[in-house]
């Protein structure tokens, strides 16, 4: 950890005036766009793998390199009341954790979107105890997925990074106004480093700007009362604004891809939701989120060699859910396997959540792929080449024989 | 490149304080009302009293932070709160993390000139459920931060009185609650002492520099306790004993009179620690001094339906619990041990 901490203290001392390129984290690509943000209050508590990116953040204050109010709180819990409470007054914050950290914070994760707080939290994925696992799983963010947190899994440091500069613009947009959460799986991305184009300060400045709350700001010159006790009367109707805000956060999310492209010349439209690979003749697909995308796309390409017609689909945003991006893209397959990195016990053919989810979103399609959950690579188990080629076999029997067999399958469990 | 903060960030929020104005008698205390109509307490609740002193106290640039209880439930009711300064719900633990939150935000706007640069009071009160139990780490954490200007109150209530009284670990040794029911098998169920509160935050928070009991039955001095917490610089915190009449069962037009008892009897202790020096207040002072002897806790317990199950045995331990606290703690009412020779002394 100290080599680590060493280069986010060479990277501080890097100008920030200039675009350039660096070889960082996951975690450290993440910190650069919270200085590049101008955070004014971060809070922190330890816990692997995403507490990585508040030692770069840390390192950077440090240095003098950043100007922010940084806390370590004493708990999660205290750790996410304080960012909410900093972000009623109108400060930009930042936050995150992972696996029973996150847990720990529910209460504050509850809260948060119900009070429409703008607020970007990373988290680094991982598994939650017991037994004990530092590895990624995604359980730990998936437990928020019907509060009103935005919900993105990205795959690389760059995504990352870029994906923070995008989750302030729309958190912040009045029209959303929901906290979003950058899932990061551990190890694979909050630990490996990619080359990373790090934008210029005024760059940051042209896309993001300031965060205002006008008539919500909690200040003397506003005196409003928020979060009243309102009972049956009005529940139902504060309920419906959050689900308006969630609604809405879909094209507010496609407005800043475009922008982001204006400004930074990376180019995510044609993948703002959902990342295709490989699909355009493609007979069957696998699906999944985060960095299992590295072990699937390699595959893809090695069964393609074989004349195979694979491809992949990353999901990217979970919340809010793209259900015609899709409908449009899957009902194109013959079969469509889900891996999940999680686990929902007792749910529906027992399988994973993304796996669930998507199969009902395709529900109403007149022509509907046959589809199949996997289960696998929990608590960061490496999932295989051969694990994925076996994903692919049970689909093409599945197409073979005109039904989905097995519904939900546990891939790589020593028996 | 941003400029290296070498400024002392300690100064810098001391730039942000309001002045110490002192109310020097009724003559003095401000008209204007900043917890006004719209709330539901019951009568004779006189932790809405404390609400409406402590804000009154501190004026009309102050931000309220209310963690959940009687005092968020009864007083915020959707389109008739009851507050005048802006006002924002907090989670039941949370009191000490709201202040933090909401002093560390304005910091940083304040300093980055995003906002102006101006006094800006922040208060985060919690009942005795939500601080003494639940929030403590949170209130311990947040009165280790010297840079930010906050007050926590915690108004007393003794017990989790929002949810139907149940025993909390601020209710007296005995009491009845809905948790801890007097029975045919138990006549006592909740057998632990209070917590000492300030002692304990006192003695573990040295960088803390006012804290204080307080008691609605003294009005002026607890609006005086406000005033210093928030212009004395740093986290401060106080605690209020307010009688219940939900939860200790007695008639409302006795609240008052109730507060008073509990200090008359020594029960309850008047004190702040200000910049570290200990000062007793009002009676509490005449007791400690020796001028006003102590009226037996009988005398308190035998108004409040809470402890209508006390026999004579439960009387006497209670004031043999009272008695210690004035005759054999190191510093009497405030710190609960005494050195080894002098215990062995007694
Ligand atoms: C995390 C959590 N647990 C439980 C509750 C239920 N609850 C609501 S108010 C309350 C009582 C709080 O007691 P106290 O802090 O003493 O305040 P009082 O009601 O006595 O004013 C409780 C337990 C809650 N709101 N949040
Ligand atoms: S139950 Fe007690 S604290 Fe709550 S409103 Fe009634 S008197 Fe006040
Ligand atoms: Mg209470």
């Amino acid at each position: 950890m100290a080599a680590k901490a060493e280069i986010a203290g060479q990277a501080a001392k890097t100008p920030t005036d200039i675009e350039h390129e660096e070889l960082i984290s996951g975690s450290e690509a993440i910190a650069h766009a919270v200085s590049l943000a101008d955070v004014d209050v971060i809070t922190a508590y330890p816990i692997r793998p995403y507490d990585t990116v508040m030692q770069y953040v840390a390192k950077m204050i440090a240095n003098g390199d950043f100007d922010c109010e940084f806390i370590v709180a004493e708990s999660e819990h205290s750790q996410f009341e304080i960012v909410k409470h900093a972000s009623a007054v109108g400060a930009r914050v930042f936050c995150g954790s992972s696996g029973v950290g996150w847990m720990y914070a529910f209460e504050a994760l509850t809260v948060t979107p119900a009070l429409r707080i703008p607020m970007v939290a990373m988290v680094g994925n991982r598994a939650l105890d017991d037994p004990g696992a530092f590895g990624v799983e995604h359980n730990d963010a998936l437990a928020v997925r019907d509060l009103g947190w935005m919900l993105i899994w990205v795959d690389n440091a760059q995504e990352a990074l870029d994906t923070a500069l995008i989750a302030y613009r729309v958190a912040e947009n009045r029209k959303v106004f929901l906290p979003c959460a950058i899932c990061t799986d551990g190890a694979f991305l909050t630990h490996s480093q990619y080359s990373v184009k790090v934008p210029s300060k005024a760059q940051v400045d042209r896309f993001l700007p300031p965060y205002k709350r006008d008539d919500l700001l909690l200040h003397p010159d506003n005196p409003i009362t928020i979060a009243p006790q309102v009972n049956e009367d009005w529940v139902m109707e504060i309920r419906k604004q959050n689900d308006e805000a969630m609604k809405r956060a879909k094209g507010v999310i496609a407005e800043a891809y475009r922008e982001f492209k204006e400004v930074f010349g990376r180019d995510y439209t044609n993948s703002m939701f959902i990342e295709e690979y490989m699909t355009d003749d493609a007979e069957i697909v696998l699906l999944g989120m985060g960095t299992i995308s590295m072990p699937a796309r390699v595959t893809v390409r090695k069964l393609r060699e074989q004349g195979k017609k694979i491809g992949f689909v990353r999901l990217k945003w979970l919340r809010p859910f793209p259900t015609e991006e899709l409908r449009k893209s899957l009902a194109r397959f013959k079969a469509v396997g889900v891996i999940d990195r999680d686990y929902s016990f007792g749910s529906p053919s027992d399988g994973g959540v993304v796996f669930n989810e998507v199969r009902a979103a395709l529900y109403p399609l007149a022509k509907r792929p046959l589809m199949s959950g996997f289960i696998a690579g929990l608590g960061g188990r490496e999932v295989t080449i051969e694990n994925i080629t076996q994903m692919v076999e049970m689909l093409e029997k599945s197409v073979q024989i005109g039904k989905a067999e097995p519904e939900t399958h546990w891939i790589g469990v020593r028996e | 490149m941003p400029e290296p903060i070498t400024k002392d960030e300690v100064a810098e929020v001391r730039e942000t304080l309001q002045k110490f104005v002192p109310i020097k008698g009724v003559r003095q205390v401000p008209l204007e009302e900043f917890f006004t109509s719209g709330h539901r307490t019951c009568q004779g609740c006189e932790s809405s009293v404390i609400m409406k002193l402590m804000v009154k106290a501190a004026g009309a640039r102050t931000i309220v932070l209310g963690s959940t209880g009687c005092m968020y439930v009864a007083n915020t009711t959707y389109y008739s709160t009851s507050w005048v300064t802006p006002w924002m719900h907090t989670q039941l633990g949370s009191a000490g993390s709201a202040a933090m939150g909401t002093a560390a935000g304005l910091k940083a706007l304040m300093r980055k000139g995003k906002i102006k640069k101006e006094p800006i009071n922040v208060i985060a009160f919690c009942g005795d459920g939500g601080g003494a139990d639940m929030g403590l780490s949170a209130i311990s954490a947040a009165l280790t931060h010297r840079d930010y200007n906050l007050l926590i109150l915690l108004y007393d209530n003794e017990s989790y009185a929002n949810t139907d009284i149940q025993v909390s670990s601020l209710s007296p040794w005995g009491a009845c609650t809905s948790f801890s029911p007097s029975g045919k098998a138990k006549r006592i169920m909740h057998n632990r002492w209070k917590k000492n509160v300030v002692g304990m935050l006192a003695a573990g928070h040295t960088e803390c520099k006012y804290l204080a009991t307080g008691n609605a039955s003294d009005a002026i001095d607890l609006m005086n306790k406000v005033r210093k917490a928030l212009s004395i610089g740093g986290p401060t915190f106080i605690h209020t004993l307010d009688p219940c009449t939900k939860g200790w069962d007695y008639d409302p037009m006795f609240s008052h009179e109730l507060g008073k008892l509990a200090i008359e009897t020594g029960i309850w202790v008047q004190y702040e620690v200000e910049n570290h020096k200990l000062r007793m207040n009002g009676i509490s002072k005449n007791i400690a001094e020796g001028r006003t002897p102590r009226k037996p806790v009988k005398e308190y317990l035998l108004k409040q339906g809470r402890f209508n199950h006390f026999i004579d045995e439960d009387f006497a331990y209670f004031q043999k619990k009272v008695d210690e606290q004035w005759e054999q703690w190191w510093l009497p009412g405030v710190i609960p041990f005494a050195k080894e020779t002098e215990a062995v002394k007694k």
